[in-house]
C-alpha cells in the first residue's frame, strides 16, 4: 500500500500557497466534461458539492436523508474556530494550528493541520457572506466564544445551532446549482459500493430508497464525506442512521483505512436513562465556559445538589487542570468524569453522571444573560430529563460524539485508490488522536469549499472524461450483482432477532471494551465476540418486507452488517496500539497520576488498515508523522 | 403507561391507506415518543408484521427529519417540540393516540408515516440563496450588521423544514416555511442584492407545488417546532409587494 | 401590465387582492353606515341623505359600478382560493385539533356566502324592491319604508343575524388585511389587531341598531 502522503516542500506557511500554484488544472471549457459523484450532503459534501458546481463540472450528489439539509452536521451546537483574531487575544494560525496538533495529541500530519488553520478565515468570510446568522456584538461585529483546549476566544456561533446554521448555508448554495443544472440531486439515494475500473474510482453503485432499485452512476471522480462511524456504539451522539458503510464499502475495495481506534468520548452528554434508550444527546462544550462540573467528595452522597455545601463538593476539573479548568479538552474532562464515577461519586439514579452547575454564572451574570447564550440547550436539556438547569445543576456523562479514525487520505485528500476523495469526519487526517472543539465544523467546510476544489482538478487534469456507457461494463455489473446479493441474502435469512437487537448487542460489546478506557484482555475478548454476534447475525436475523420498496429494516440491516466487520478492525487498531493517545486510553499505559502516555518511540504514526479479503485478518501499514514545527511534548493542560 | 395506538399504515404512494390499532402495554415515562414507536416495531418484528416506517435521524430536534400529527397536532400536543423530542410523560392521563402522516397534496405519502418533502427542496432551490461562489467573500467583519437584524434573522433561520407549518394549516399552505427563508435574507445586507427575485422565484414555485394559501389563522405558529413567527409572513407580503411595484423586476 | 396580472395571480397576490378589495368594501360599509345612522336623526335627515344620493345621477352608477366590481372580485378570488386550499389536501385528517385557528377564520367561506345571499336579498328589498312592490307607494320616503320593513320580526331577524355573520367575517378579516398586506411590527401589531376586531363589532352594532330599535318600537 502506497502511503506517500505527498506534502509539498518548503516551510509550513507556504505548502499551501506553492502547492496550489504548482497543481494542474482543468480549463474552465472543460470542467463541464468532467463527472464528479459526491457522496453525503453534510458540511464536507454539501460545500464540495456546491463548490464543484461553481467551477463547472457536472456533479452528482448523494445523501440517504430525505433532504440533502438533514445531513449529521446539523447537529453541531457550539460554533466553529477561525484564527480571526477578531478579539485580538493573541490568536493568530500558527496558534490555531499549534493548538491543534497539540489537541490531538501529536498524532495528526502537520502540514494538513496547518492548511487546516490557514483556511479557517475564509471560511467565516464565506459563510457570512451567505447569510449564516452569526452571533454579534452590538456594534454590529461578529462576536467569539471559548471552547475547550484553546486559551483565546476564536469560536464563532449562532447561539446554541452553528451546525445548522453552516449546513443551511452549504445547503442553499448547493440548491442554488441544483437549479443552476451543474449538480444534479439524488435524496434518498444510499451509496452501497464503489466500483472500481483500472484502479481508479470510477463510481458508485446506489439503492434508491423510495423504489428499492439498484442503479449506478459512473464518474471521473468519486468524494466521500459520508461522516464518522460512532454508530458501531449503538448508543451515540450520532444521528440514528449515521453508518460506516460506504467508508467500509472503500476500504473492502482497496482504502486504507486509518486509525479506526480514535473515537472521541464527549464529556457533556445527557446520561442514559432506561435500555429503551435510542440515542444520546449532546450538551455542547460550550456551556463548560459557564458551567462548572463537580461531584460530591463523599462516595454515594445520593443527597440533592442543592443540599449538599460548597465545601462538601470536589471541582474536580479546576483542581487538577487549574490553568483550563472546566475547559480541559474532551478526552482529558470524558475520563476525569468516569475516574469520578468509576470511585463511587458518580451522581444521578445510576450513578452515572456528574453534575454541570451554572449556579455561580447565573449569580455573576443574571438568569438573562445564560438564557441568551444557552437558551435552547437549556431548553432541550429541560425536554429530555424533565428537570430545569436554571434551578438545578445538569447532569451529564460522557457519551460517543465524533470518529477521528477515518479513510486515509494524502495531502490532496485522495485516499489510496486513484480518483477516491474522502473529505469531512470520513477522513483521518487533522485531528490526530483527539479532536478539539467547534474544529470539526471547520475541518468540513474547509476540506468542501477551499481544499478539494483545488486537489480534485489537479488529479482530473490527469485523466480523460470517460463516463459514457461505463455503466454497462463488467466491473459495474458485477458491483450491481454483489450489492443484489447481499440484500437478497439478508431478506431470505428470516431468523428470529430485529436488527436493532444485534445492534444493540455490538454497542454493548464495544462500548465495554473499545470505549472509554481499553485494556488488551477486553480488547481481544472483544475480538472473539464479535465474529461470533456476526456469524449470528447471518443465520438469524429477521428482515421483513421486500426489496423493491422502502423498507427501513432492510436499510438498517446493510448498516449493522458491515458495523459488524469494521468493528473487528477497530478493536484489532486498539489492541496494537500500545500506548494511550487523545480518545485512546489504554489502562496498561498511564502516568502515575492516571494521565495518557504516549509513546512516541513506537507508536508516532498512523495505522493504516487493508482488507485483505473476507475471514482473512487486515494488514497494517504505517505513515510515519514527523514534527518539524512542534515540538513533541507531553500534553499537559495544568 | 398503557396506550391504545391508531397508526396510518399505507404500502406506497399509490395504495390505499387506513388506520390500524395497536394495544401497546409497560410503556415508560421517560421514552421518547419515537423510543415508543421502536417498542412497537420490535413487538411487530416478533410477530412477523411490517414494522411501521416513519423518518428520524438526528433524534434531538434539529434535523427536521420526524414528522407525524399526533393526536390532531403536528409533532403532539406539546409546544414548540418536535416529535423526536416530544416525551411520553408529556401524554399523561391520554389513553389513546393517533398517529398520522403529515398531510398535504404537496407531500405525497411515500409509505406509512414517511412523506415526499422534496417540494421544499426546489422551493429553497428557486432562490433562497446568496449567491456567492466560495472564495469571493470579503473579510467578514467588512460588513457590520446590527445585533438586533442578525438576531432576528437567527430566528428566521432556525427553521428545520419539517413541514409541520403545511400539516397544521387548514390550507396547507408552506406560507411559514418560505417566509422563514426570505426574511432570514431579507433582514441582512447580504440578502438585499436578490431580494426582489428571490420573493418572485420562491412564490412562483410555491404555487407550482400545489401548497395552499396563507389565511392568517397562523396555526403554523402554533405547530411549528421552532416557534417561528408569523411576522416572517407579513415580511414575506411586504417583499412581496415591493417586488411587484417599487422594483424594476419585470 | 402582463406583470401585475402575474404577479396579482399567485397565491400572495391574490390575498393582497383580497384584502385590497376587502377593505374597499370596508370603507363603503363606513360610508353606508353613517348614512344609515342618519335614521335616528329623524325622517328629514334619511330621506335628505337619500335624495342628495339620488341627485348625483351618473355619478352614483359609476360608484353602483365600481362596487360591483370589487364585489366580484372579492368574491371570485374568494371562490378560486377555496378551490385551491381545499385541493391541497385531497386526503382529509382522520384526527386533527386547530390550536389557534379561530372560528370566524374557519367560517370565512360560510360567513362570506351568507353575506352575498344577504346582499342579493337586501338589494331586493330595498332597492329593486321586486318583492316588496308596496314601497313604490312610498315615493322615496326612506325613513317609512325602513319602519315597514323592520317591523316586520322575520326581516328584522333575518337582518340582525346576518350583520351579526358580517362581524364575523370582519372580525378575522379586517386585521388579516394588515397582515396579506405585509404590515407588521412587534409594537404596534396588538394596536393594529385590536383596532380591526374593533371596528368589525363597531360596524355590526351600528347596523344592527337600526332593525333592532325598530323591533323593539323605540322608533316608530
Amino acid at each position: 500500500m502506497n502511503l506517500d502522503a505527498k506534502i509539498p516542500s518548503g516551510p509550513i506557511e507556504k505548502k499551501w500557497a506553492k502547492h496550489k500554484f504548482d497543481m494542474k488544472l482543468v480549463s474552465p471549457a472543460n470542467k463541464r466534461k468532467y463527472t464528479v459523484a459526491v457522496v453525503g450532503t453534510g458540511l464536507a459534501g454539501g460545500a464540495a458539492a456546491a463548490t464543484l458546481g461553481e467551477l463547472g463540472y457536472n456533479v452528482l450528489s448523494f445523501c440517504f436523508q430525505d433532504s440533502p439539509r438533514r445531513a449529521h452536521s446539523i447537529a453541531a451546537q457550539g460554533g466553529i474556530n477561525a484564527a480571526k483574531n477578531y478579539q485580538g487575544d493573541g490568536d493568530s494560525i500558527y496558534r490555531l494550528f499549534y493548538d491543534t496538533v497539540k489537541g490531538g495529541d501529536f498524532r495528526a500530519r502537520e502540514a494538513n493541520v496547518y492548511r487546516l488553520a490557514e483556511v479557517s478565515n475564509n471560511i467565516i468570510d464565506q459563510c457570512v457572506a451567505q447569510g449564516v446568522p452569526f452571533a454579534r456584538e452590538y456594534g454590529g461585529y461578529l462576536d467569539n466564544r471559548s471552547f475547550g483546549g484553546a486559551q483565546v476566544s476564536r469560536t464563532f456561533y449562532a447561539r446554541g445551532q452553528t451546525g445548522q446554521q453552516l449546513l443551511l448555508g452549504a445547503y442553499s448554495s448547493l440548491m442554488r446549482q441544483v437549479s443552476a443544472g451543474t449538480v444534479k440531486m439524488f435524496a434518498r439515494t444510499e451509496m452501497l459500493d464503489i466500483v472500481i475500473v483500472d484502479g481508479q474510482a470510477r463510481g458508485v453503485v446506489v439503492r434508491d430508497l423510495v423504489s428499492g432499485e439498484v442503479k449506478s452512476y459512473a464518474a471521473d471522480a468519486v468524494v466521500l464525506a459520508t461522516g464518522g462511524y460512532g454508530n458501531v456504539f449503538y448508543l451515540s451522539t450520532n444521528a440514528k442512521n449515521c453508518n460506516v458503510t460506504a467508508a467500509y464499502r472503500a476500504y473492502k475495495k482497496g482504502a486504507g483505512f486509518a486509525n479506526p481506534c480514535f473515537t472521541q468520548i464527549h464529556p457533556t452528554c445527557i446520561p442514559v436513562s432506561g435500555d429503551y434508550q435510542s440515542k444520546l444527546t449532546l450538551m455542547s462544550e460550550s456551556l463548560r465556559n459557564d458551567g462548572r462540573v463537580w461531584v460530591p467528595k463523599q462516595k454515594g452522597d445520593k443527597r440533592k445538589p442543592g443540599d449538599i455545601n460548597e465545601e462538601e463538593r470536589d471541582y474536580y476539573l479546576e483542581r487538577k487542570y487549574p490553568s483550563f479548568g472546566n475547559l480541559a479538552p474532551r478526552d482529558i474532562a470524558s475520563r476525569a468524569a468516569k475516574e469520578a464515577c468509576d470511585d463511587g461519586k458518580g451522581v444521578g439514579e445510576s450513578g452515572l453522571g456528574v453534575y454541570l452547575d451554572f449556579a455561580s454564572s447565573i449569580k455573576r451574570l443574571g438568569e438573562d444573560a445564560i438564557r441568551e447564550r444557552y437558551g435552547n440547550l437549556f431548553q432541550m436539556y429541560e425536554h429530555i430529563t424533565a428537570e430545569n438547569p436554571y434551578k438545578q445543576p445538569m447532569r451529564i456523562f460522557p457519551a460517543v460524539h465524533y470518529t477521528m479514525g477515518g479513510l486515509w487520505v494524502d495531502y490532496n485528500l485522495q485516499s489510496t485508490i486513484p480518483g477516491l476523495f474522502v473529505l469531512g469526519e470520513a477522513n483521518f487526517s487533522d485531528h490526530g488522536a483527539n479532536r478539539l472543539g467547534a474544529s470539526a465544523l471547520m475541518q468540513g467546510l474547509a476540506d468542501g469549499y477551499f481544499i478539494i476544489p483545488y486537489t480534485i482538478g489537479n488529479y482530473l487534469a490527469g485523466v480523460k472524461p470517460n463516463t459514457a456507457n461505463k455503466v454497462e461494463s463488467a466491473e459495474f455489473k458485477h458491483s450491481e450483482e454483489e450489492v443484489q446479493q447481499k440484500i437478497k441474502k439478508l431478506l431470505s435469512i428470516n431468523g428470529s432477532r430485529s436488527v436493532d437487537s444485534f445492534h444493540r448487542e455490538l454497542g454493548l460489546i464495544m462500548w465495554d471494551h473499545c470505549g472509554m478506557a481499553r485494556d488488551e484482555k477486553g480488547l481481544k475478548e472483544a475480538l472473539k465476540k464479535i465474529p461470533k454476534l456476526r456469524e449470528e447475525f447471518w443465520k438469524d436475523v429477521r428482515v421483513l418486507g421486500d426489496g423493491e420498496e422502502f423498507n427501513q429494516s432492510l436499510e438498517k440491516a446493510g448498516r449493522v452488517a458491515d458495523f459488524l466487520e469494521f468493528a473487528e478492525v477497530m478493536c484489532r487498531d486498539a489492541l496494537e496500539r500500545e500506548e494511550s493517545c487523545g480518545g485512546h486510553f489504554r489502562t496498561e499505559y498511564q502516568t502515575e497520576d492516571g494521565e495518557a502516555k504516549r509513546n512516541d518511540a513506537e507508536y508516532c504514526y498512523a495505522s493504516v488498515w487493508e482488507h485483505k479479503g473476507d475471514g482473512v485478518p487486515p494488514v497494517k501499514h504505517k505513515e510515519m508523522l514527523s514534527f518539524e514545527n512542534v515540538t513533541l511534548a507531553t500534553r499537559s493542560y495544568k | 403507561m398503557d396506550f391504545k395506538v391508531h397508526v396510518w399504515r399505507q404500502k406506497n404512494r399509490n395504495s390505499q391507506g387506513k388506520m390500524v390499532t395497536y394495544e401497546l402495554a409497560n410503556i415508560s415515562e421517560e421514552m421518547s415518543f419515537l423510543e415508543m414507536l421502536d417498542v412497537l416495531n420490535e413487538q411487530l418484528i416478533g410477530r412477523n408484521e411490517e414494522p411501521i416506517a416513519f423518518d428520524h435521524d438526528c433524534r434531538e430536534g434539529i434535523c427536521g427529519a420526524c414528522s407525524a400529527v399526533i393526536n390532531g397536532v403536528p409533532h403532539g400536543p406539546e409546544h414548540g417540540t418536535t416529535t423526536c423530542q416530544l416525551h411520553m410523560r408529556s401524554l399523561k392521563g391520554v389513553r389513546e393516540l393517533f398517529v398520522e402522516p403529515f398531510r398535504s397534496r404537496a407531500f405525497p405519502i411515500i409509505k406509512d408515516l414517511v412523506v415526499d418533502r422534496s417540494a421544499f427542496d426546489r422551493i429553497i432551490s428557486a432562490g433562497g440563496y446568496v449567491s456567492v461562489n466560495a472564495g469571493s467573500a470579503q473579510d467578514a467583519n467588512n460588513l457590520p450588521v446590527p445585533k438586533e437584524a442578525a438576531d432576528k434573522s437567527f430566528d428566521a433561520a432556525t427553521c428545520i423544514g419539517c413541514g409541520a407549518c403545511v400539516a397544521a394549516c387548514k390550507n396547507a399552505s408552506a406560507m411559514l416555511f418560505v417566509s422563514a427563508k426570505i426574511s432570514q435574507l431579507a433582514l441582512l445586507p447580504q440578502g438585499d442584492p436578490e431580494r426582489d427575485r428571490r420573493v418572485s422565484k420562491m412564490v412562483k414555485q410555491m404555487d407550482e407545488e400545489g401548497f395552499g394559501n396563507c389565511t392568517n389563522t397562523y396555526e403554523c405558529e402554533a405547530a411549528c417546532p421552532k416557534e417561528i413567527s408569523v411576522e416572517n409572513i407579513a415580511r414575506l407580503n411586504c417583499e412581496f409587494l415591493r417586488s411587484t411595484f417599487i422594483s424594476n423586476e419585470e | 401590465m402582463g406583470w401585475l396580472t402575474t404577479k396579482m395571480n399567485s397565491s400572495v397576490g391574490q390575498k393582497v387582492v383580497m384584502a385590497i378589495t376587502g377593505l374597499m368594501l370596508f370603507g363603503f360599509l363606513i360610508v353606508h353606515l353613517l348614512g344609515n345612522l342618519s335614521f335616528f336623526r329623524g325622517p328629514e335627515a334619511i330621506n335628505g341623505y337619500a335624495a342628495t344620493l339620488h341627485s348625483l345621477g351618473a355619478l352614483v352608477w359609476v360608484a353602483r359600478f365600481m362596487l360591483l366590481g370589487i364585489f366580484v372580485a372579492h368574491l371570485s378570488m374568494a371562490i378560486k382560493l377555496t378551490i385551491s386550499n381545499r385541493a391541497a389536501r385531497p386526503v382529509p385528517y382522520v384526527n386533527k385539533i386547530f390550536q389557534k385557528t379561530s372560528v370566524a377564520s374557519r367560517l370565512m367561506v360560510i360567513t362570506g356566502l351568507m353575506i352575498l345571499f344577504f346582499v342579493l336579498f337586501h338589494l331586493n328589498h330595498y332597492t329593486l324592491k321586486w318583492t316588496y312592490p308596496e314601497f313604490n307607494d312610498l315615493d322615496g320616503d326612506v325613513y317609512r319604508m325602513i319602519i315597514m320593513g323592520f317591523s316586520q320580526p322575520l326581516t328584522a331577524l333575518f337582518y340582525i343575524l346576518a350583520i351579526i355573520l358580517l362581524g364575523v367575517h370582519l372580525y378575522h378579516g379586517l386585521p388579516s388585511t394588515a397582515q396579506s398586506l405585509g404590515i407588521y411590527h412587534k409594537k404596534y401589531n396588538c394596536a393594529i389587531v385590536f383596532l380591526g376586531r374593533f371596528f368589525a363589532v363597531v360596524i355590526a352594532i351600528g347596523y344592527i341598531s337600526i332593525p333592532l330599535s325598530v323591533l323593539f318600537g323605540i322608533i316608530k
